[in-house]
């Protein structure tokens, strides 16, 4: 078939921030199935409440420091996190240095500190059902901050790395946007893990 | 050095020099280690697809063995033992390894080239992605062959499934296949979504997508909500029975019912998640042979979007023997039978289009009425089950057994078989013999009726499902002879259908790059396409492009000749926005399925694999992600 040229492109950008860009959309994507991933393990987590009488079963509740703490961190790190993406938007190579290493030393924390959360559940992953939902889900997110974390890692050695190119600038917004879902994720886990069982 | 010279543009390209130079950029690379390599969604898609019809070969060979077993009673062609794991290895075969992952395999085909860009979004997880399914489908069908195979039904219920009532390894078998198959399954549609979101040709507005593009972007966001609860679910399984969790055991405040919630959230959006595509390849098929836009279109795509939705408020209908609170079943039949109404909106569009066209029967088509036939007969008995009184006189017998086959088969299979004839010619570039296809659908469509029909009417009169056998003083004999020469008739379409694969790949005339006549983008590239699919990205201004502007296809100029790119455009107008690098062929996505498969088999048999399989799954993800050998980081 001809073919009529109808218009150039030639002078459109070769990177983008956001919603024009695609791996911001695959970060949207994977969200929304991680999400899902929560939500029907916190519908488990409901369900074995209602069917059963006693809960939590043969435990107290949570010690309430360890998830408390990490709140507090998370939201928090928002601050650093928004800073980060303000420096990957303005292209400013240093400040966005700092950025990472800085969630990377939280996000280290973190995970120290979900070590003192497993020890401080009060029960183990075989004593009842009850013990079993709060592992698994205390287990995911977990995963799911170790993963971010070793993504953030990778990140910033690309940055201190002849690879520290223009368009990488929006690689590190997209993963400042994924951090705030992290956090996003733990709050109603929190209240989940932490509240419900002392109702 | 003299200044830096201008990249390399199409613009300065034409013709035959702006093909090759394209094809030298997209090509995958040659040799045994390069096709391992390849990223491109036609070699992976095509890759998919032929994997795909091997699991329904096989699936489809176990379903003739258990029909041999049934054709009369006291046969002892398979024990009871055998029969478990027979009818077991069928229902996740098809389910699991064949119809999902077909629908997507024509998917990672098609979309791209149907929305008229380069490659797929994410080609490297694409390319995992077909790895990851071909490692699960393998150790499925290795641990069968291995006699570890699992025998507790496709939908493994609790607590037979449990360590307690089965401890061998066949259910930790058939729990971690799922997972890889839903690894595999989550990933294609997150890459169909932003490639239908951000990566359609420029003025390919919402209202111009093709219908089977729209099926397919529903069914991706059905897979995103509803494959995570197989996965909690079974991973909660491999848990309780590998490191003592409690999850189903009722012993200790866990309950097996628990199960069957996780399970069907899944279990009934996945019929849906068959069926739609189904009806995506309904529509394309149909306006080419009806020879006009399917009539409709608004109605048939919030259609689709209501099934979606739709779909998941229906699990509890395959839980009305548990015992729930009366209301909770009342409204669930309520939405059961709800659920119709979307259904048959699409198909009063489709029988409007044949009524209103000029129809050309050929083969496709006739797949298409096939399908119709089948489909409004299972969804009758769909909307008979879906009612609790005879819910609960049928439960569990064979009435169930040809209801589904009905679904799945008229829904999902004649589309499918209709499709391949459709689009093995952009495929292939060969047409397939048109005389073997009509003998194809003949010899299908009667064999699947002879082979189901009758299994209604045993359920009706009371034979349970899952037996591997029965007496003859229950005269059950003549109707299930009668079925399992059906079935054998209906096998021997299959085999018709790769006769004529394997003859019209060598022997058939060329296809050309539109046969048909279509209407859509797929059509406006050569068969089989080039690597670089388009070597201009096309202008879309109508809903049926190929109709509208048949003399000369308007096209953009200005991409990148020397190194892979793909145009995105903006979300609902598809506005140009970007011209982004598209990834180069990479080994690591292939490494990295190896590294995964080896932690998920390791983790059926030490929790440690957990601690030792991490590490390597890492390093291959860094290898994966790392941008060496990308043509952008080298400049
Ligand atoms: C040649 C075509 C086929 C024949 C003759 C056939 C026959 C059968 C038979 C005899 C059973 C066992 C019923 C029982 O004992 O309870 C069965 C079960 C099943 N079939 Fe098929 N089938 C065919 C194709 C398919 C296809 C294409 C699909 C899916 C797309 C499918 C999905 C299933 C499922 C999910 C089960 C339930 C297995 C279980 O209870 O665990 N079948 N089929
Ligand atoms: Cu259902």
């Amino acid at each position: 078939m001809r073919q009529n040229i109808v218009r150039n492109v030639s002078e459109l950008p070769t990177y983008g921030y956001g919603p024009r860009s695609g791996p911001w959309w695959g970060a949207i994507g994977f969200m929304a199935l991680e999400g899902m991933g929560f939500a029907i393990a916190i519908g488990a987590y409901l369900y074995l409440y209602a069917v059963n009488p006693n809960w939590p079963i043969g435990a107290s509740p949570p010690d309430l420091w360890p998830g408390t703490a990490e709140v507090a961190i998370y939201l928090l790190s928002i601050i650093p996190n928004e800073m980060t993406n303000r420096a990957a938007h303005r292209q400013d190579l240093a400040k966005v240095r700092t950025g990472l290493i800085v969630m990377v030393m939280i996000g280290t924390a973190l995970l120290v500190l979900r070590g003192f959360e497993f020890a401080h559940l009060n029960t183990r992953w075989d004593n009842s059902a009850y013990g079993s939902i709060v592992w698994l889900i205390l287990g995911l997110h977990t995963t799911h901050l170790a993963t971010d974390v070793g993504d953030t890692v990778v990140l910033a050695v690309l940055m201190f790395t002849r690879h520290a190119k223009p368009r990488r600038f929006s690689d590190v917004s997209d993963n400042v946007f994924y951090w705030n879902f992290v956090v996003l994720a733990w709050l109603p886990l929190y209240v989940l893990l932490d509240w419900v069982p002392r109702l | 050095m003299a200044a830096e010279p201008r990249e390399l543009r199409d613009d300065v390209l034409n013709g035959l020099q702006l093909s090759t130079q394209l094809e030298r950029v997209w090509r995958t690379p040659s040799g045994f280690l390069g096709a391992l390599m390849s990223v491109d969604h036609k070699v992976v898609g095509r890759r998919y697809i032929v994997t795909a019809f091997v699991f329904l070969l096989l699936g489809g060979i176990l379903a003739i063995l258990m029909r041999i077993q049934l054709a009369g009673p006291e046969k002892t062609f398979l024990s009871a033992d055998k029969y478990n794991q027979v009818f077991t290895m069928h229902g996740s075969t098809m389910m699991f390894l064949f119809a999902v992952p077909v629908m997507e395999a024509f998917a990672v085909y098609l979309v791209p080239l149907m929305v008229g860009t380069r490659n797929i979004a994410f080609p490297r997880l694409n390319a995992f992605s077909y790895w990851m399914f071909l490692f699960g489908g393998c150790f499925l069908w290795i641990s069968f062959a291995l006699n570890v195979g699992p025998d507790v039904g496709w939908f493994a219920y609790v607590p037979l499934s449990s360590l307690q009532y089965t401890p061998t390894k066949r259910p930790d078998v058939w729990a971690q296949m799922i997972t890889f198959t839903e690894v595999a399954a989550l990933a294609v549609s997150v890459e169909i979504v932003v490639t239908v979101f951000k990566q359609r040709a420029p003025g390919m507005t919402l209202d111009r997508i093709p219908l089977f593009v729209w099926a397919m972007l529903v069914t991706s966001f059905l897979v995103m909500f509803a494959m995570p609860s197989i996965m909690v679910a079974s991973t909660s399984l491999i848990l309780d029975r590998l490191v003592n969790t409690r999850f189903y055991d009722s012993s200790s405040g866990g309950h097996p019912l628990l199960w069957q919630h996780l399970f069907w959230f899944f279990g009934h959006p996945e019929v849906y998640i068959i069926f739609i595509p189904g009806t995506g390849m309904v529509s394309a098929i149909l306006a080419t042979f009806a020879r006009r836009p399917v009539v409709g279109y608004p109605v048939v795509i919030l259609s689709l979007i209501a099934t979606g939705f739709l779909s998941f408020g229906l699990w509890v209908h395959h839980m009305f023997v548990t015992g729930l609170p009366q209301l909770g079943a009342g409204l669930f039949t309520a939405s059961s039978m709800l659920i119709a109404v979307p259904s048959g909106l699409q198909i009063f569009c489709w029988l409007a289009t044949l009524w209103d066209g000029r129809p050309v029967y050929r083969t496709p088509l006739l797949f298409v009425i096939g399908f119709v036939v089948i489909f409004v007969l299972g969804g009758l008995s769909g909307v008979m089950v879906a009612s609790v009184p005879i819910d609960t006189q049928v439960h569990d017998t064979y009435f169930v057994v040809a209801h589904f086959h009905y679904v799945l088969i008229g829904g999902a299979v004649f589309p499918l078989i209709g499709a391949v004839y459709y689009w093995f010619p952009k495929i292939a570039g060969r047409m397939l013999s048109e005389r073997l296809g009509r003998w194809n659908f003949w010899l299908a469509f009667i064999g699947f009726n002879v082979a189901f029909f009758p299994m209604h009417i045993l359920g009706l009169i009371g034979m349970p499902r899952r037996v591997y056998t029965y007496t003859a003083d229950m005269d059950w004999a003549h109707l299930n002879l009668l079925s399992s020469g059906g079935a054998l008739i209906f096998a021997l379409s299959f085999a018709l259908l790769l006769v004529n694969v394997i003859y019209s790949l060598r022997k058939a005339e060329l296809a050309g790059d539109n046969p048909w006549n279509a209407s859509t983008l797929e059509w406006a590239t050569s068969s089989p396409p080039p690597p670089q699919n388009f070597d201009r990205i096309p202008v879309v201004k109508h809903r049926d492009p190929l109709w509208a502007d048949n003399e000369s296809l308007p096209v953009v100029a200005g991409l990148s000749a020397e190194r892979r790119e793909v145009l995105l455009t903006s979300l609902a107008e598809a506005e140009p926005q970007i011209r982004e690098a598209s990834p180069e062929p990479s080994i690591w996505p292939l490494l990295t399925a190896i590294a995964t498969t080896v932690f998920f088999i390791g983790s059926i048999f030490t929790p440690w694999a957990v601690l030792w399989g991490t590490p390597p799954m890492a390093v291959a993800l860094i290898g994966w992600f790392w941008p060496t050998g990308s043509k952008e980081d080298e400049e």
